[in-house]
Parts: structure tokens; C-alpha cells; sequence
């Protein structure tokens, strides 16, 4: 055992890319659970984004235009989910559980004749000064843009929820939509684009895996991040800023775990692996007690004539 | 009574089916455990399968199927296959092995091929690579290649099969660079990209600079490239990832293999065997040496591949202890198979302990 | 434009027509995207649908069709009453996981021994393991209020883990060379859930799945149980009225859906599935949450649909090998499928109206 191998900063710099994915995801669900509806398909939107910025990023040469298309594509399967849940009111646990099985397939299909091939780099800011600092600069300073901009997400999500109208508006649809209806809110098109914001955000941290920090393209390579990503949504209590807390913690244990391996520590590998769930699961017991539950009409049906 | 009649006219219907099926084309069928387009290992047999496919032309019609869990769902695929008239199945995962001697009881007159297992019948044989030969040419590189004396492993599970490949690795490594360490990551799956390219990270923040792998994906090559170190294809070539960071690999190259067997059942000479192929017979291939290696540990290296396919050194021949330090082969002493293939210890000098 | 307007009354015509109808979009939209592959369409779905029916070989396909809609069906019907309740176990997963190792343990350690009491042992242990695992949401939801979805739903993860540990550690098969995975329970005869009549696919899963569709079609059309049920489900605050305890059902669905997930568990590992491994969970839990919906909640409509779900597992397999499709095409295949099913769904409750013009 030799834990003096280990490098903190560098830990934490790989910490950081690691958790970047599941961050952007969960933040996408957590703004569409806020407004009610709950979207179990986010592993399969997570990987058609993966796939569809790929591709699209091969083909132009431009990472950046390929994280556009990811979050397009992310966006139009959920479309297929809102479509399915807010027109045809459809059960959203079976639609979402739909969803992933269709997003998986639509990858692979898409995926043929994209394995083996390098992406072009998404290269990592060098921001003068700040990126030379000793110790914050690699863990802080040295990443890819897509890293700044999902942790400005965090912000900007916590910024519209809490303290415009457009949030409240959000939180009240999906606290009592019946309610918020009445009120004259349109109920299902707010709902709609939370859908679309979800998919989006989830598309990104797919193609965040296929471009950088795999990177390349293989069949199911998201591996049941999408599902970590959900389970993100409920440690965090539907709270933003708790999200990059437990995007790190996620990240955090399974790069950990890795490098105390490497450094010779017999750890049980599963004990550890659970251990992130089984946390979970304390704060939401814990929660329970706390003020901070789950949005009023999670995964309700709604119809106005209700 | 009757449905004992019924049930017996239905075998029957399934041996006539399986060979009415067949009358010109020999009809060879492919059980896959993961996607044809894993790049390691389940393409690597696809490989074989398009081998068999362009050395017989109109002879032959091969069919696969991908994805296949281990299980139920395996023993109904074959069966299916089987159904279908398939005279030669390949079932390409050790997790197949009950499934395969399962239907191979039910069909008689079709010829099974079992991959990495070790049960055998009458109509199955069973197959797999020597890849610790490999492993021994790679180790013999990193030994001669790292500067900072850590190489970095990222294993899969506990099993023989990646056992062997980290102690015949570790050997060579130390035999020609005594400081080397080897840093070694479980991460418990063949196929993980994400997961791997993390191993890979942690493997190289902890020191090492060169990266050797025992999954199936090209994700530790991207996060070697980026980070400047060398790593080794695995199963397949991933020579895309050549000259740097892959600088060798090892590749499964079943197509040999393949061919003998289906044109054994067209011959009607197929019987059970048991075969481990390794460098000899091409079983087992080592990449394209780049350039990044200098010409004299290539030069070096390649001896050893020669050495090995000609028979005359054995990548674990002693005198070597185990890791506890007892004597396991005396000078000059050479590992008997049955020790191999069970093998569940690391040999001398490795630090690391296998997980329990 | 079109307006949905709900029904009075879940039309009866609609409830029958809608799984057809989502069928044969299901085959117009599939078909083009075969045909889209470079395959022939009709030929695509006849091997799915028609094939494995009354096709040359049905004779195997048909028995196979029970060994793998058994499961779904026997789960499905476990979550179908806590989903009429509103209580909302998503972990079936788990449960069917845990169950499997509890069963298949029990059986491994009476290894060698042969003894009539050992198989029943199994299915005592497989149902009490995935009751207890069932029981963990059930009670941190009555007790704490804490969200059951979530909870059951983390447990999968955790039960996953179990698994691999368990293949790879204490249930590992001491003959086995080192690889990981149990001993094969289907050469193990008094743990092996073999067939009850040989060739027939009928093991005792298949009964337990069976036996499962009547109990609940009773539970629900003459057992006040059913009905408290149902009115929870309908209304929480009548069912308070009407004298129903809702942390008492909460824990009674959650624990039998529980029981349900881990018996099916426990009947694979010692019959179709014969061992314990790491990748021994194939989704049966997820996918009777389609069944269960897919079915409307209703017994007899969970026996259908787990029967179609398996339908389109095995026919789709047989596209796959037959005629080189790849298996991400069967894939999507399936997920349209149920989106259909889901889609036409609103037929049976709402009605679209045709609105000439907005009134303004």
C-alpha cells in the first residue's frame, strides 16, 4: 500500500471530468422532474446525444457544432417522450423505460461505421495565469469548456428556479398542476419544455463521454450513467447546487476507488461501488424529515379536464 | 402416452431438420457476447467469421447473433441456430460453456466449438488462445520502454485467464528492468469504456507510463494519448491508436482456427478436441512492433516471439516463486497446463493481492 | 383542430382494439424501417410475429414463449397492485436479483446432498428474499415518509453489486476453474426447476405465474384487500374513510411484489438460467413495468402482454440470426412497440373530438 502515490490535485482534476457528464444530465432532469413529470428514459437520450455529437462532430471536423447536434438530438427523443406522456398521456415511468430500450437501439443503429474512428479534440482552455496557478490551476483552470459551462448551468438552473417568475412558474406547475392550471399557466406546454431542456442537457453529457472523455464511439458506452444521473436528481432533493455536490460525490467514489486500487489498497470493490446508492438512500431518509420532498405532482398524469 | 409420441416425432423432426436443411452449403453458426462492433473481442471472432465466409465463397453460409447474455437466453439462441440446419456452431464466451453441452445433447449431428471453456462431449469441442505468449512479448517492451518503472494494468475480473496475463507480463517486465512495479486496477468488466478510460487516468496520475489492458474497449488508448504514455492493443490491433500510444498488441486471430474446423466438417473428419493455441500456429498474433520501440528491444522482443513459436522457451519456465515466496518451478522447470489454467496466485515480486 | 375530451367511462370497444391497433402500426412502421435496412419487410415480421407461433419450428418456440413470459408475468402481476394502490415499486429488478441469490444459496448449501425438501426450501427463500429486499422502500416509506420510487429503484444498484460479489465470491462454483459464477443448479436435481412435462417449457415458475393470475384476478374482483386497493388508488382521502390503513397496504403491496420478483428470480436461477453470474439479471424487472402498464394493471391483460413482450424477444431473435439483422434494429423495434401501445393507450380513456374552430 502506498497511498502517497495517490495525487490529490490530480484526483481532483480527474474528479472533475469524470463527474462532467452525469452533471449535465441530472441538471437537465432535475429541471423537467421539478415540473412534475419524471423521465426514466435518461439513458437513452444520453446515448443518442453520445451518438449523434460523434457523428456529427467526425463529419464537420467541429466538436462544438457536434455538442449542438447532441443536444438536439437529446431534445427530439424527449420530444418523443412528451409527446407520448403530455398529448397522449401516457404513464411516464413505462414511456420513460420505453425510452431508453428506443434510445439504445437508435444508437447503435445510427453508431455502425462510427467505431474505431478518433473524434476530432475538444481542446482544453489554457487561460493565462490561472492555468499556471500551483495546485487550483490543473484542478480549476485546465479543463475543456464544456466543464465551465455545465457548472454555469448549475448556476443558471439554481438562478431560474429560485429567483425569476419563469421558475416559480415551473415549480408551481409541477408542485400542483391542477392549481397552477387554474391559474391560467399552460401546464403542458411548460412541461413540454422542461421535457426538451432534459434532453438537451442529457445529449450534452452524452456527447461529453464520446468526445472527451472516452473518447470515441462504441455501442452502449454510457453504461448506465443515465440511471446514475437519476438517482443524482433525488441525493441532490431536486436542489441545484446539491447536484454538483452529488455529481462529485459519484464521480468522486468511483475515481477514488480506482486510484486506491492502483495504489495497492485491497479495498472490497463492491461495497464501495454500492456505496453511493446506499447514501442515497440515508438522505432520502433523512430528507423525508426535512422540508425539502419531491415535487408535488411528480409523475402525475395531468389533463385539464381533471 | 401420446404426448411421450409426440415429443419423440419431434426430436426426430429436430435431428431430419437439422440436416435436411443442409444438403450443399455447410451452414456455420456464431454465438457473440457483445456487439460486432466492440473493437476487441467480439470483433475479433467477427473477423474469423468474414475469414470463413471469403475462404469458401458459395460453400458455406454463416449466421450470428450479437449480444447474447449468458443464461437462458444463450441456450435458446443456439438451440435456434441449430434448428435453423447450422452444422457448425461457435459459441464465442466461456459463459456459454452449460448452455452449449446443453444443446449439443439435443443435436447429435451438430458439430459445436466452445470458446475459453473446458467441458467437452462428443460433438463439442473446445477452444482458446495462449495469450500469456503474448503478454510475455509485451512485458519484455514495458519492462524496457517505462522510465518511470510503473506499469499500469487494468484487469477485469479475478479469473485465471487475467491472472496469468498479469504474472507472464510482470515476469518478462522484471527480467529486464529490476525496479519495475506493477500497479494493478479490477474494474470489474470486459466493457466499460468510460470505466476503463477512468482506470486508465488513475493508473497514469499514479505514476505510470505505460498502460496494459485486459478489457475489451480503445478507451485506455485515447487516455494514454492524452496523456503522453504507451499502451498495447488488446485482442485486436487498435492500430489506429499506432505508432503512439499503442506501440504493439496482441491480437486473438481466430480465422485459422475457423477455417481447419469448418473445412473438418465438410470433410466429415471433425472430432471433439481440445485446443490452446498460442504464437505457433497464429493463433495468437503481436501487432505491428512501431516505431516509437528502438530497433533493438524490437529486434529483442521479436527473438522472443521466435523462441516461443519454435517451441524452444516457455514464457514460465523457472526458477519462479509464487508471490508468498514458495518455490513453484525449479531452474529450468517449465508450468504444466493444469497449473496454468487454474492459475489463482501472483507470482514473486508483484505487490498487489488478487481481490477476494 | 383535434381535442382530447376523457371519457365518462374507459371505453370497452377501445381497451380490446388499442393493442391491435398499436400492432399493426408497430408492423407498418417497423416494416419500413427493415426495408429501410435493405431487408424485406414482410418477411421481418413474419419471423417475428408469425414465425415463432406456427412457424416449422413452433414446436420449440411455443414452450420457449412460457420460459420467458413467466417472469415478466409473475413480476407484472406483483407490481400491478401496488401500482393500482399508488405505491410505486420500480425495483423489481432488485428484489428479482436478491431473490436469486437467496434461492440458489439455500440450494448451494445443501450441495450434494439429495432431499425432496431442498427445492421447496429454494422457493421459500427466494420469495422471502425478495419480500425482505421489498420490504426495505415499504418500511423507510412508512416510517419516514421517504419516496418509494427512489428508494426501490437505488436498491437495484445495490442488489447488482450484491450479485457480482456473490458470482464472484461465496456462491462462486468451487469446480469452476476460477471463473466466476455458481454451480449449475440444473445439475443439481433436487435444486433444479426442471420441467414439469419435458418439452412443454411448463416449469414451476410457469405455475407460480399462473397460479399468480388467478389469485390476483380474485384479489381484485372479490377480496376486500382488492378493493381497498382499488380505492386507494382512486382516492386516498374515501379509502382513509372507508377504514384503509394506508401504511398497512403500503407495506402488504410492496412486500408481496417483493415476494413475487424474487420467487421469478428464484425459478430462473434453478431452471432456464441454472447459475448464478454476474451478468445473471437481464431486465426482467424493468420490463415487467411495461407488462404491468402494457396490460393495463389487470391480470388477464398482464398474461397477454408478457406473452407479446416475450413474442417479440424471441421472434426478434430469430430476425437477428436468420436474416442478419442487427440486434440494435430489434431494439428499436421493441421501444416503438411500446410507445404505440402506450400512444393509442388514450383511446381507451379519452376521446379526440374534431373542433372546427376555436370560439373566441
Amino acid at each position: 500500500m502506498d497511498l502517497s502515490s495517490i495525487n490529490p490535485t490530480l484526483l481532483l482534476a480527474s474528479l472533475i471530468v469524470a463527474s462532467t457528464p452525469i452533471l449535465l444530465a441530472a441538471l437537465g432532469e432535475l429541471v423537467v422532474e421539478r415540473a412534475g413529470v419524471l423521465n426514466l428514459g435518461v439513458e437513452g437520450m444520453m446515448i443518442t446525444g453520445a451518438i449523434c455529437g460523434f457523428a456529427i462532430a467526425v463529419n464537420t471536423g467541429s466538436p462544438f457544432v457536434g455538442f449542438i447536434a447532441a443536444a438536439m438530438g437529446g431534445a427530439l427523443l424527449a420530444l418523443l417522450f412528451g409527446v407520448l406522456t403530455q398529448f397522449a398521456l401516457a404513464n411516464q415511468v413505462a414511456s420513460g423505460l420505453a425510452l431508453t430500450l428506443f434510445g439504445l437501439g437508435l444508437s447503435a443503429l445510427l453508431g455502425q461505421g462510427y467505431q474505431g474512428i478518433k473524434p476530432p479534440p475538444t481542446n482544453s482552455l489554457d487561460i493565462p495565469f490561472l492555468s499556471d496557478l500551483p495546485i487550483l490551476g490543473p484542478i480549476l483552470f485546465s479543463h475543456d469548456l464544456m466543464v465551465y459551462l455545465a457548472l454555469a448551468l448549475v448556476a443558471a438552473v439554481w438562478f431560474v428556479l429560485n429567483r425569476t417568475r419563469a421558475g416559480l412558474i415551473l415549480r408551481a406547475v409541477g408542485e400542483n398542476h391542477g392549481a397552477a392550471h387554474a391559474l391560467g399557466y399552460k401546464v403542458i406546454r411548460i412541461r413540454i419544455m422542461a421535457i426538451l431542456f432534459g434532453g438537451a442537457c442529457a445529449g450534452l453529457g452524452g456527447a461529453y463521454l464520446s468526445l472527451v472523455r472516452v473518447p470515441q464511439w462504441t455501442e452502449g458506452m454510457t453504461a448506465g450513467s443515465g440511471w446514475i444521473a437519476l438517482a443524482l436528481v433525488v441525493f441532490a432533493s431536486w436542489k441545484a447546487g446539491r447536484i454538483l455536490l452529488g455529481a462529485w460525490l459519484f464521480g468522486g467514489i468511483s475515481v477514488l476507488q480506482l486510484n486506491l486500487q492502483a495504489a495497492g489498497v485491497a479495498i472490497p470493490v463492491e461495497y464501495l461501488s454500492m456505496s453511493p446508492y446506499l447514501i442515497t438512500i440515508l438522505v432520502l431518509v433523512i430528507m423525508s424529515a426535512d422540508k425539502s420532498r419531491a415535487p408535488g405532482s411528480l409523475g402525475r398524469t395531468f389533463h385539464a379536464s381533471d | 402416452m401420446s404426448l411421450t409420441r409426440f415429443l419423440a416425432s419431434a426430436v426426430v423432426a429436430l435431428g431430419l431438420a437439422g440436416t435436411a436443411l443442409a444438403e450443399d452449403k455447410t451452414k456455420v453458426g456464431f454465438i457473440y457476447v457483445g456487439p460486432v462492433g466492440d473493437g476487441g473481442w467480439t470483433y475479433e471472432h467477427d473477423q474469423g467469421r468474414l475469414a470463413v465466409e471469403e475462404h469458401f465463397g458459395d460453400k458455406v453460409e454463416t449466421v450470428f447473433q450479437e449480444s447474447v447474455p449468458e443464461g437462458a437466453d444463450a441456450e435458446r439462441a443456439i438451440t435456434q441456430m441449430a434448428l435453423q440446419g447450422a452444422d457448425l456452431i461457435f459459441t464465442t464466451s466461456f459463459g456459454y460453456m452449460d448452455a452449449t453441452i446443453n444443446v449439443a445433447s439435443k443435436f447429435p449431428d451438430v458439430k459445436f466449438e466452445h470458446a475459453t471453456g473446458f467441458k467437452t462431449a462428443d460433438n463439442v469441442s473446445v477452444y482458446s488462445a495462449r495469450f500469456y505468449e503474448g503478454r510475455a512479448i509485451q512485458g519484455h517492451i514495458a519492462g524496457k520502454m517505462t522510465k518511470s518503472n510503473v506499469i499500469g494494468y487494468i484487469a477485469s475480473f479475478p479469473i485465471p485467464e487475467v491472472i496469468r496475463g498479469i504474472n507472464a507480463a510482470y515476469i518478462h517486465a522484471k527480467a529486464v528492468n529490476p525496479d519495475v512495479e506493477f500497479k494493478i486496477i479490477w474494474v470489474y468488466t470486459w466493457f466499460d469504456p468510460p470505466k476503463e478510460a477512468d482506470a486508465a487516468t488513475a493508473l497514469i496520475d499514479q505514476g505510470a507510463d505505460v498502460i496494459l489492458q485486459h478489457t475489451d474497449s480503445t478507451a485506455p488508448q485515447a487516455a494514454a494519448e492524452k496523456a503522453g504514455v504507451i499502451s498495447f492493443g488488446q485482442a485486436s490491433d487498435m492500430a489506429e491508436y499506432a505508432p503512439l500510444p499503442r506501440v504493439s498488441s496482441i491480437i486473438d486471430n481466430w480465422a485459422p482456427y475457423y477455417i481447419a474446423r469448418t473445412q473438418a466438417v465438410m470433410d466429415g473428419t471433425w472430432e471433439s478436441t481440445e485446443t490452446w493455441d498460442g504464437i505457433a500456429p497464429g493463433m495468437v498474433e503481436i501487432g505491428e512492433i512501431s516505431d516509437a520501440v528502438p530497433a533493438d528491444v524490437k529486434t529483442e522482443a521479436l527473438e522472443m516471439k521466435r523462441l516461443i513459436a519454435a517451441g524452444e522457451y516457455h514464457p514460465f519456465t523457472g526458477p519462479l516463486n509464487k508471490q508468498d515466496g514458495t518455490a513453484w518451478l525449479a531452474d529450468g522447470e517449465v508450468a504444466d497446463d493444469g497449473t496454468l489454467l487454474g492459475m489463482d496466485f501472483y507470482v514473486e515480486g508483484i505487490t498487489a493481492e488478487i481481490p477476494k | 383542430m383535434f381535442r382530447i375530451e376523457k371519457r365518462p367511462q374507459p371505453s370497452r370497444l377501445w381497451t380490446y382494439l388499442t393493442p391491435l391497433v398499436a400492432v399493426v402500426i408497430t408492423m407498418i412502421v417497423g416494416g419500413a424501417l427493415f426495408a429501410a435496412l435493405g431487408k424485406n419487410p414482410v418477411e421481418a415480421i413474419r419471423t417475428i410475429f408469425w414465425d415463432p407461433l406456427f412457424g416449422e419450428f413452433s414446436f420449440y418456440y411455443r414452450p420457449q414463449l412460457l420460459v420467458k413470459a413467466a417472469p415478466l408475468i409473475l413480476i407484472a402481476i406483483g407490481l400491478s397492485l401496488g401500482f393500482r394502490a399508488g405505491i410505486w415499486n420500480i425495483g423489481a429488478e432488485g428484489q428479482y436479483i436478491i431473490g436469486a441469490l437467496t434461492g440458489a444459496g439455500v440450494g448451494l448449501a445443501f450441495y450434494p446432498l439429495e432431499a425432496a425438501y431442498i427445492f421447496p426450501l429454494m422457493v421459500l427463500a427466494g420469495a422471502l428474499g425478495g419480500w425482505a429486499w421489498g420490504m426495505i422502500p415499504a418500511v423507510l416509506k412508512t416510517r419516514f415518509g421517504t419516496n418509494e420510487i427512489l428508494v426501490s429503484l437505488m436498491l437495484v444498484y445495490v442488489a447488482e453489486q450484491l450479485l457480482a460479489k456473490m458470482a464472484l465470491g461465496l456462491l462462486r462454483n468451487p469446480d469452476g476453474r476460477g471463473f466466476p459464477g455458481s454451480r449449475n443448479l440444473q445439475q443439481y436435481s433436487s435444486a433444479h426447476n426442471a420441467e414439469i412435462i419435458a418439452g412443454t417449457g411448463v416449469h414451476w415458475g410457469v405455475v407460480a405465474a399462473l397460479i399468480a393470475v388467478i389469485f390476483a384476478y380474485i384479489l381484485f374482483t372479490r377480496h376486500v384487500l382488492g378493493f381497498h386497493i382499488r380505492l386507494t388508488g382512486q382516492s386516498p382521502k374515501a379509502a382513509r374513510f372507508a377504514g384503509v390503513n394506508p401504511a398497512r397496504l403500503a407495506l402488504i403491496c410492496l412486500g408481496l411484489s417483493g415476494a413475487l420478483a424474487g420467487l421469478a428470480g428464484m425459478f430462473e436461477v434453478s431452471g432456464p438460467a441454472g447459475q448464478i453470474n454476474i451478468d445473471f439479471n437481464v431486465g426482467y424487472g424493468f420490463t415487467a413495468i411495461i407488462v404491468a402498464f402494457l396490460g393495463r394493471l389487470h391480470p388477464v391483460g398482464i398474461l397477454l402482454a408478457g406473452l407479446l413482450l416475450a413474442l417479440t424477444f424471441i421472434g426478434g431473435e430469430n430476425a437477428e440470426s436468420n436474416l442478419g439483422l442487427p440486434a440494435a434494429a430489434i431494439q428499436m423495434f421493441q421501444g416503438m412497440l411500446l410507445f404505440f401501445l402506450l400512444a393509442v393507450d388514450v383511446l381507451t380513456h379519452y376521446r379526440l373530438r374534431w373542433k372546427s374552430a376555436e370560439v373566441a
